[in-house]
């Protein structure tokens, strides 16, 4: 399917609809895949993090803490 | 009175769609720059879409530091975040019909030959079950020297029709 961008030119307010070229179609698809592994990263840190914290409270819990004790460590 | 905020130039996107919105040849007569934006992305899938932003064609030398209030995943949460991309949340067609995501970017002296700092806010919703409403505030930053001419928006998915987005210029007196 072609892919289009919209281009205004300030200096006249001309808005022109052109087709993308092969080389920002490249960088487009380029850019997303890099997003994607980015936010991918970021995501499975998050979850690491959550299961690290999860695991502290649960090993605190088992020690003989209250669930408000636990929750004033961390404020 | 002297007239210190001027809208430069709209773009609605039409019923092709639009892969980028590109604003050229933004003239130096300013102080700062702002950008306004309503867009739908075609994303047909849960989570908000993101819309990213580049400046001049240039492809490195971003930094940015993102706050995120809402519930992609159904956890209300808050997120920091920092990467390479000013990627903030917009509306995508896994939201609810003729909904779209909105939020400004403000662009300080951006004739500077400092580097160009950027605020963001913007915010996607819907009513779904899926519950992608995304609340993001970013700090970005482009580190070069040159004035900025060109903006460009861009998603992950091609900008559905009625998307607009209107470039303003800010002159300090």
């Amino acid at each position: 399917m072609t892919q289009h961008k919209l281009v205004v030119d300030c200096s006249t307010g001309v808005v022109a609809e052109v087709e993308l070229t092969a080389e920002e179609i490249a960088q487009r698809e380029a850019d997303a895949v890099a997003f994607a592994a980015q936010k991918a990263a970021e995501e499975a840190e998050a979850q690491a993090k959550a299961e690290a914290k999860a695991s502290a409270e649960a090993k605190l819990a088992a020690l003989g803490l209250t669930a408000e004790e636990i929750a004033a460590l961390s404020k | 009175m002297a007239t210190t905020y001027e809208a430069i130039a709209t773009v609605t996107v039409g019923s092709g769609g639009a892969a980028n919105i590109e604003f050229t040849s933004i003239p130096g007569t300013y102080t700062d720059l702002l950008i306004k934006f309503s867009i739908r992305d075609l994303r047909n899938s849960a989570g908000p879409g993101y819309l990213h932003l580049k400046f001049n064609d240039n492809t490195s030398s971003y930094s940015s530091r993102h706050l995120f209030t809402g519930s992609d995943d159904g956890n209300p949460a808050s997120q920091a975040r920092t990467d390479d991309y000013a990627s903030f949340a917009i509306n995508t067609d896994y939201s609810t019909a003729n909904t779209f995501g909105n939020g400004e970017l403000y662009i300080p002296n951006y004739t500077s030959s400092n580097n160009k700092s950027v605020s963001i806010d913007a915010v996607s919703e819907t009513n779904g079950s899926f519950d992608a409403a995304v609340r993001n505030l970013t700090a970005f930053l482009w580190s070069n020297s040159a004035a900025i001419t060109k903006i460009t928006l861009y998603g992950d998915n091609n900008f559905k029709q009625y998307s607009t987005a209107t470039l303003y210029g800010i002159k300090n007196s």
